[in-house]
């Protein structure tokens, strides 16, 4: 929430006094930069800004955060920040969440999260694998994957994050990588901004585990040819001289094209307010996974309303039609006798 | 509508007190028929006990055992325990209900059955080998037979009335009949009926005439000799009103807020018999409640515990099954050290269990079913009414203590009614949320520090941490007396910190994993839910002749309230001496608990388990004390605690007085 008597901050009023340990390399270390550069820039407070998260490796976010935080358990914070948010709507509420926390054991509660839009900002580090627990595979590692639990290759199909976030009728849905902080930045900010809940997957490196996992679409040689902007109001496109595209062919499937063939007036418009996720959903399969081009940016931002807010209305509203809660009537409601 | 003692063909007969059963299919409305009558009866005056006893399924297949749907009530001139052991009247409105019920009847009791649905295919449905009307099974009992069917469908087509709708209404043929047969008041039925069916008027035509077909035939029939009356109860002076447990736990809930000048935040997963609690604070908005039906158990006591770290009172409520769930949320809140109200409406278990019966089978679960050392205290309600309090006590000590508290109650006090004498709302005791306050403006000077395992401290002052943000707030700092931490909340200035469930440093809140701290904070928060019983007033012990007299104690907890005191009562009545003290909290006991229980040579503990307190209390004081278990997912009958306690006395049970003679 912005105020204009908030007062002026540096990162350094933002870090807390416990040392970071992540593992030396590890792209956690970019996305808390990130965040910690970035909100002095917000206009918020620091005590209006929570931090939650369950378990993992991200999960220790916010014990480097110099802000109000909960490290909680394993995959209830989407639940956690839920009764914070609703109870609190002063509050700034972040969940910091990873592919296993949020995916797996946590599923359920980021899926009820997104449905009721509740005003709380989920950024979901994806490293495609258990790193805590020391290499196990997560729910969004590639099928065929060899770890400690899988020595003859994952046998499940993965979760695409933005696919199951728009499925769960998520109202701004985003993707961004631990190699660009301008762009991550850019994505929080949005997501912040959001009224709702707010869905942001990280691409983000595990270094020890599962090392190059996203490197054939965020290494810096490769990015412009494999990482697709989204960009609102703008021609879906992409490649160092912009050379490709993404059309809907008649059928309705998204393909990718060289823009000199078809002309950039047949390319897709990129429209994140669409009421209809159904585009979006599908420029969430164009990818079959991080190795071929993959859009990357705001995939959905639609306005609904948000939980908190009708919450408290409902609330409002019960205490114009029936008065400011009073004990005694409530237990004389049920009828009552007196015995002389 | 005249009441019958004005028709002098019909003697009115005195009764002190009466236990009727009505029993139907659980679609024939024998709840609402059951709670109808309780509540004519109450308003007449009468002190009044009900037990409500449903299948989990909604609708079982009709006409079957499964199915049956049966609600108890007790009405007397005195004041009263327990719904009584068994009943002088059931209504049956099929050979099931009547099947279902039959071996509960007190012998030589009284039949009123449906006679209409008592045919060739509903005695196959109930397992009769024949009409049990006419086979010799009911000889030992007075039966009526009436036509409720028949009589209700031929007023229901005078209200006009589709046929198949008709007979919907026979319940209310029912009630009207045994409202004649006790003398009841029909004004506040007819007004209920009124009110209840305003949307539809057919069906308010229909249920009224239908109630009216009941009463006006028991007074015209040549079909009963004589009707009853049961006087008025002297009850303590007072405003009253019929509650039942789960209702008089929400409001308590709704009281104790108030009283800490908190906002309610309740994150509920429907279960039964739970369930109700949920639906009643949904109500009452106006209150500032906000109630959260979560996607699982374990997001409802998730969102508890977020909506408590934002300074809200955080409530769940739930019964086994989710208490199963919730209970590594519970051990983080522990951890984490702030107010949580878990409520437990205990039914049978194991598993799904018995979801619509009774039982107190969570008493070790609430005090140990977690991993770790991760003490819970705990508080039980004894009666219906007594919910209110419990649930007030609860959050007094959830909140002054910054820990979640479990609060227990059971599927027969959930459901179960009795008259409340209202409390002065004034009275109430004030619970004070002590929130920590901002701090002034405060620097964010970077101080390096040298940390005793060597890392270098980058950031700020070093006695804050992964708590502590700022100028030495410490999120673990105790209040010497409660062992309380602060509760600093989200939006305070300068009071910055992050909780979890990783092992907290002393005062700092900083995570460590020092053996020597771990064993300290293992010490502290055992010591934090001990020091507990020093706010507690002294167990009470009801011993005529003084604590220590008698020769047996009978010690209870939760909702074997009404049956133990009854049972006492039967005892005394035979000049035998017994005492009775009862736990509200088990954990803590009481600080007297031990003198209590090493005064008496004996001591009986009554349980709806295999044994759960009285292991505790053996454990604790060592002392020989004797269990009596009962796992029917049904309450004891006071017969039962008398028995066990004239086994203790050494007098033979066999002499023991008759029902009638003592009233529970």
């Amino acid at each position: 929430m912005t105020d204009t008597a908030v007062p002026v901050t540096t990162r350094k009023d933002w870090t807390s006094d416990q040392e970071v340990r992540w593992c030396p390399g590890c792209g956690d270390y970019s996305i808390l930069a990130a965040m910690q550069m970035l909100l002095p820039d917000l206009g918020v407070r620091r005590e209006n800004t929570v931090f939650v998260s369950g378990i993992g490796c991200a999960a220790r976010f916010p014990y480097y955060m110099n802000t109000y935080g909960m490290h909680s358990i394993h995959g209830r914070a989407p639940a956690v920040a839920t009764g914070l948010a609703v109870t609190r709507p002063d509050l700034d509420v972040w969940v910091v969440t990873g592919d296993g926390d949020a995916l797996s054991i946590g599923g359920n509660h980021l899926i009820h999260a997104l449905r009721r839009n509740v005003n709380i900002t989920i950024l979901l580090f994806n490293n495609q694998i258990y790193g805590l627990t020391k290499g196990q595979y997560s729910p969004t590692s590639e099928q065929g994957k060899v770890t400690k639990s899988t020595p003859f290759g994952s046998l499940e199909t993965p979760f695409n994050p933005i696919s199951l976030a728009l499925g769960a009728e998520a109202t701004f849905v985003a993707r961004t990588h631990d190699m660009d902080r301008k762009h991550m930045q850019e994505m929080f900010r949005r997501a912040h901004g959001h009224k709702g809940a707010a869905f942001v997957e990280i691409y983000q490196n595990c270094n020890v585990f599962n090392d190059g996992a996203f490197e054939r679409v965020t290494g810096r040689d490769v990015r412009a040819e494999q990482l697709i902007p989204l960009v609102h109001g703008e021609p879906i496109r992409f490649g160092n001289e912009a050379e490709h595209g993404v059309v809907i062919d008649p059928d309705g499937r998204l393909r990718i094209v060289e823009v000199a063939d078809v002309g950039v007036d047949a390319l897709l418009v990129h429209d994140e307010r669409r009421d209809d996720p159904g585009l979006a959903f599908q420029l969430s399969r164009l990818a079959r996974g991080p190795f071929e081009p993959t859009p990357i940016g705001v995939f959905r931002a639609v306005e609904r309303p948000e939980y908190a807010d009708a919450m408290s209305r409902q609330l409002r509203e019960a205490a114009e039609q029936r008065g400011p809660g009073d004990l005694e009537a409530l237990l004389r409601s049920g009828g009552t006798w007196t015995v002389d | 509508m005249s009441t019958a003692t004005e028709h002098p063909r019909h003697p009115t007969i005195e009764l002190d007190r009466v236990v009727i059963r009505f029993a139907g299919d659980s679609g024939d409305g024998m709840q609402l028929t059951g709670m109808q009558f309780t509540t004519a009866s109450s308003l007449f005056g009468n002190d009044t006990a009900t037990l409500p006893d449903f299948p989990a399924e909604i609708r079982a297949p009709a006409g079957t055992l499964a199915g049956v749907s049966a609600f108890q009530v007790h009405i007397s001139d005195h004041d009263i325990l327990t719904p009584g052991d068994a009943p002088s009247v059931l209504v049956a409105m099929n050979p099931a209900a009547l099947k279902a019920n039959l071996a509960a009847v007190a012998p030589g009791g009284t039949l009123i059955v449906n006679v209409d649905a008592f045919e060739e295919r509903a005695f196959e449905k109930a397992g009769y080998p024949a009409n049990p009307l006419t086979d010799g099974t009911l000889a030992s009992y007075t039966v009526y037979e009436v036509p409720m069917t028949s009589l209700t469908m031929r007023v229901g087509k005078e209200a006009g009335v589709k046929p198949r709708d008709a007979e919907r209404s026979k319940n209310f043929f029912a009630l009207g009949l045994v409202s004649w047969l006790y003398s009841r008041p029909t004004e506040s039925i007819v007004e209920w009926i009124a009110n209840r069916f305003k949307s539809d008027p057919l069906v308010l035509d229909a249920n009224t005439r239908a109630f009216r077909a009941g009463y006006n035939f028991g007074e015209t029939a040549e079909l009963f000799e004589s009707n009853y009356q049961v006087r008025p109860a002297q009850l303590e002076p007072g405003t009253y009103t019929n509650i039942t447990g789960n209702t008089a736990l929400a409001w308590g809930l709704i009281a104790a807020a108030r009283q800490a000048g908190l906002s309610i935040f309740l994150g509920s997963y429907p279960i039964t018999p739970a369930s109700d609690i949920l639906h009643e604070l949904s109500k009452e908005k106006h209150f500032g409640v906000r109630t959260l039906q979560a996607e699982d158990e374990i997001a409802g006591i998730g969102a508890a515990i977020g909506a408590a770290f934002g300074g809200s009172l955080g409530i769940t409520t739930t019964s086994g099954p989710g208490i199963d769930l919730k209970s590594e949320s519970i051990g983080l809140a522990v951890s984490l050290e702030l107010p949580l109200v878990v409520v437990d409406i205990q039914r049978g278990g194991p598993s799904t269990g018995l979801p619509t019966k009774t039982e107190q089978s969570d008493l070790l679960h609430a005090m140990y079913g977690r991993h770790g050392e991760a003490p819970v205290p705990i508080v039980a309600a004894r009666t219906p009414s007594h919910c209110f309090a419990a649930a007030v006590e609860a959050v007094r000590i959830a909140v002054t203590y910054r820990t979640p508290v479990f609060l227990l109650s059971d599927g027969y006090l959930a459901n179960g009614a009795e008259p409340w004498r209202l409390p002065d709302v004034s009275s109430l005791p004030s619970i004070d949320p002590a929130f920590a306050e901002a701090t002034g403006p405060v620097p964010n000077e970077p101080e390096p520090k040298e940390k005793e395992n060597g890392h270098v401290e980058g950031q700020s002052n070093g006695s804050s941490g992964a708590s502590g943000g700022e100028a030495g707030f410490q999120p673990y700092a105790r209040d010497p007396s409660t062992l309380a931490r602060p509760w600093a909340i989200p939006g305070t200035p300068g009071l910055e910190h992050r909780i979890g469930g990783l092992e907290k440093e002393d005062v700092t809140g900083d995570v460590s994993y020092d053996p020597a701290n771990h064993e300290h904070m293992v010490h502290l928060r055992a010591a934090k839910v001990a020091g507990i019983a020093a706010s507690l007033p002294p167990l009470e012990v009801d011993d005529v002749d003084g604590p220590g007299a008698a020769p047996v104690l009978v010690l209870g907890w939760g909702s074997t309230y009404g049956a133990i005191a009854a049972g006492v009562r039967r005892v005394r009545a035979r000049g035998l001496q017994v005492a009775h003290a009862h736990l509200v909290h088990l954990n803590p006991f009481p600080p007297n608990l031990g003198e209590v229980v090493r005064a008496y040579p004996k001591v009986l503990v009554p349980e709806t388990n295999l044994g759960q307190l009285v292991k505790l209390v053996r454990a604790a004081f060592l002392v020989d004390a004797h269990s009596l278990t009962k796992v029917q997912g049904l309450p004891f009958r006071a017969a039962e605690v008398e028995a066990a306690v004239l086994k203790l006395l050494g007098v033979n049970p066999e002499t023991s007085l008759a029902e009638e003679d003592v009233a529970s």
